[in-house]
Parts: structure tokens; sequence; C-alpha cells
């Protein structure tokens, strides 16, 4: 059901954990539909410096907070803001059809994260 | 990982008994006849027939002729609902129930589409069918009522007796889904006052792809598949040989092994108190005897059914969930929902259903990899505040 890199990433997430000192927070979804993705970043020189993610839901949703977090580290806030889902996928392989709203997730908690971190700086 | 299976899902299918595979062998290689020909092949074919259809009218206390074959429980659902109201078009209005397997369910909202009413009863916290609705909601009009006996998901045994006797008070058919309930729980089609019942042979160590419909004698049906006529005109195609002679051996090794179900009942309840020993769980459905003596459903708060299955399942551990996540159409258990409009609750359940096959040593290291599966989901969960 599940490619090789997808079982990876949800046995062994490398960016799941709570951050405390987040610098903003990004959350998407709801229980109703089985999924919530928090993600956390900090910045430095308007560059996400770190990120790591929580996320309650199923197997292609873990793994695709987890690429998603791979991606956008590292990079800055502008070029984070372009991530799409497309991206999550091309790092994961191939996800079940019905999954893919999984990584569509990913995407807006980042989105929510770095729009939340901008607002503080107005 | 070692690559040992523990087969927790017998509530999907069984592995076949050796004995069942034993004993089909020969009709597919020797015993070959098909029932309707008139030389010898056909009439040793037509004589096991009949020999392994009074092998399961015996098991339920009904008459030979009440029993048809067919590809399994959910054709007999199918033949079972459609195949009265094909019968009688003048009444328009079925009573079934929220739990309902998606057979029945499905089947019942097409006639919805077609222009009947369907009422579906609520269930109680524990999964059981409110009967004083059910006396209410019964009109000149309606044909049928449909209940499941021992529900697929969370293990609830229904009080046929009394949805029976009702019934049978208002004049109206009564059928019941044994799929999961036969050989676990006594059935008794006379006693309970049933008028149709499923059954199926995967469920109870059997071979897939043959299954049986009790009809009451007197009942008319209109056949829903039409061909040569075999099963008494009501269900056409060349009868599955191999199958229905697994399918009467299973139901005899059943029926021998009474001991078998106390052993496994004893698992269950064992099982059960170990998971409810972990935080933030919940079981699904009643305990004791009015639960199917190898089901197991339990909601993990915080963490998502199809994560636990798959996290488990790479473990070498085989059980299922009413995740949306895991289904085609991303829709949480209706199971769960009817007991609790609680979408955490139907998400995070997990169904183990054990066999004679499970051992001890099976729950205990399901037990072992279950705790560290929810550890390391709940980890990461931003619903986990909850537990504290």
């Amino acid at each position: 059901m599940y490619s090789k890199k997808v079982m990876q990433r949800f046995t062994k997430p490398k960016f799941a954990k709570e951050m405390k000192d987040a610098d903003a927070i990004g959350e998407v979804g709801n229980v109703k539909c089985g999924d919530i993705m928090r993600v956390y970043i900090k910045v430095k020189n308007k560059k996400i410096s770190d990120i790591s993610f929580m996320t309650y839901g199923c197997v292609a949703a873990i793994a695709s907070s987890d690429y998603l977090c791979e991606i956008a580290k590292n990079k800055t806030l502008e070029q984070a803001k372009k991530i799409t889902s497309k991206d999550v996928i091309k790092k994961m392989g191939d996800v079940p059809i019905i999954k893919i709203h999984c990584s569509v997730l990913a995407q807006d908690a980042l989105k929510k994260a770095i729009e939340q971190y901008e607002s503080k700086l107005k | 990982m070692s690559s040992k299976i523990i087969y927790l899902d017998n509530a999907a299918t069984t592995k076949v008994d050796d004995k069942v595979i034993k004993e089909m062998l020969p009709f597919f290689s020797e015993r070959y006849g098909n029932a309707s020909s008139i030389h010898k092949k056909g009439i040793e074919a037509k004589e096991t027939l009949e020999k392994s259809r009074k092998i399961i009218a015996d098991s339920i206390n009904a008459l030979p002729e009440e029993i048809l074959f067919t590809s399994g429980g959910t054709e007999s659902n199918n033949l079972a609902i459609k195949g009265l109201a094909l019968q009688d078009l003048n009444k328009k209005h079925i009573i079934t129930t929220k739990i309902e397997h998606d057979c029945i369910l499905n089947t019942c909202k097409l006639l919805e589409q077609q222009g009947y009413k369907i009422t579906y009863l609520d269930v109680d916290e524990k999964g059981f069918a409110d009967l004083n609705q059910l006396k209410n909601s019964i009109t000149t009009n309606t044909l049928l009522v449909s209940v499941i006996h021992g529900n697929n998901e969370i293990g609830t045994i229904q009080d046929i007796e009394s949805i029976g006797k009702i019934c049978q008070e208002k004049n109206v058919y009564f059928h019941t889904d044994a799929c999961q309930s036969y050989t676990k729980t006594e059935i008794d089609v006379k006693k309970q006052n049933i008028s149709l019942m499923s059954l199926n042979a995967h469920k109870i160590h059997g071979p897939k792809g043959v299954g049986a419909l009790f009809i009451k004698k007197g009942i008319k049906l209109t056949p829903i598949q039409h061909g040569g006529g075999q099963e008494k005109n009501k269900r056409s195609g060349t009868e599955n040989i191999p199958g229905i002679v697994g399918f009467a051996k299973s139901v005899v090794i059943a029926q021998k092994n009474k001991k078998s179900i106390k052993e496994i009942t004893k698992m269950r309840d064992y099982l059960i108190n170990k998971i409810l020993e972990i935080k933030g769980t919940q079981l699904n459905g009643p305990l004791g005897t009015k639960r199917i003596c190898n089901n197991v459903n339990v909601s993990f708060s915080g963490i998502e059914g199809e994560s636990i299955v798959i996290m488990l399942s790479e473990k070498g551990i085989c059980v299922s969930t009413g995740s949306a996540c895991s289904s085609k159409n991303l829709d949480p258990s209706h199971v769960i929902m009817a007991l609790e409009n609680n979408s955490e609750r139907a998400h995070g359940s997990i169904r183990f259903t054990i066999s004679k096959y499970t051992k001890k040593s099976d729950i205990d290291y399901t037990i072992k990899e279950l705790n560290s599966a929810v550890n390391r989901l709940r980890k990461f969960s931003p619903l986990t505040h909850k537990l504290n």
C-alpha cells in the first residue's frame, strides 16, 4: 500500500517533536476528518533555521509532515512559501490517490506558520 | 523484524482449517461432477450437495430445504432484501439498524433511491438496537426487519430472540446477518423466530466464496440471479461443490470444538483487560456473553487507527481499524459513530479478532508491541494533552 520512502519516515520520522521555543506555529485540519498537523518554525535572518511537527493522522499524514520539514529546513521564508504538495509527494514517492490531501495539509500548515511569523513582525 | 505473523483479523477472514482443505480436495479433481447432471458424476455431486445442506440446516435447527447456498454473506444479504422486495412490491418500508454491514446498508440505500422508506434504528452506547423504537416503527407498510446478529466491528450480539418475537407479533419478516456469530453463539431459527438468515464459511475456517441463506419454509423470494434454475430456482449458477463441502466441514469442526469457544473467550477478556490498562483507551461494545467470543475493539485517544495498524503490521501483527484513513471513502466507522458522535473515537478504533489458532504468547507479544506503538504515536500527537 505504501512505498518504502513513506514507510521509512513513518517509522523513523526525523522532525517529529514539540518545539517549546518556536517563533511561530501553524496548525491545520481537525479531528473530524482525522488529520491535524502542527508545524513549528524558528526563523533566523529570514531563514527557517529549525522546524518540527506534531501530527495526528494516518501514515501518509505523518510521512508528509516529516518530508515537508526536511524540504523547508534552511530555506528562506520566501522560498518556503513556494513549497507545494507536489514537492512533498515528489520526495515521498507514490502515495495512494486518496492520501494526496495529506500532503496538501502539510503545505498548508507550513504556510500558516510563516503567516503567523510575519504577522507578528508587523 | 521477525517474519512470524500474528493474525488477529479473524473477523475479516480466517485461515482455512487443514481438515477442511483435505475434505475439499477430491471435489476438484476426482468428484468434479455438476450437481445438475443426470449421470453418475452428477448424482455423486448432488448427493454431496444435499449431505452438506443437511449439516448446515441441522446446525441452526432448520430443514434442509430451507437452506440455499450462495457465494457468501454479501450475496445472501442482497438476496434476502432484494428478493423479498421484488416479491412484494406493495410494502415499501424496511427497518434496519445504524450498525449493519455495508452490504445491508448499501442495499437499503439503493431501495431508498427507488422510493423505499428505510428506518435505521439507533443503538445504545454498547451497540444494542433500540427495541422500543423497533416496535414503534413497524407499520402495515413494513416489509422486513433486518438486524445484524453479531456485529462485525464491535462484537455486540443482538437479542434476536426478542426481535424475532416482535416481528412475529407484528407479522413482518425478520432477517439477520449471522456471518460473524455463526457457530460462536447459539442460533436456533425456530426458537429465535428468524425468517431469513445469512451465513458464510470463510469466517469459520472454511473457504471464501461460499455461504448460505436460510429461508423459512413458505417464504417466497424473487431471485436476483437468473439462469439454469439451480437451488430450487432461487439462485441460478452451478453449485460450488468444493466450497460447499468445505463449508459443511468447517461447521462440523466448529460444533465439535465447543471447548475452544471457552478458551477464545478467556483470551479475549485477557486482551481487553491488558489493553484497557493503557491510558486513554475505551472499549467499544459490551463485555461478557453479549459480545462475540473473539472480538476486541478499543479506541485510543489522540492517535489515528491506520497509523497503529501499519505500525503493528511492521511487527508482524495483523489487526484492523475503523478509521477513515484506511477506508476507500474517508468516512470513519459508521458503527462507532452510531455509539457516540465522536470522530476521535471512531478514527482511533482498533479491532483485534482472535481464533482457535491464537496462542497466549501471541497476545502477550501484541500487548507489548501495541504499548510501544501507542507511545510512539502519542509522542508527536498534537492531541495527547487530553490524557493528563
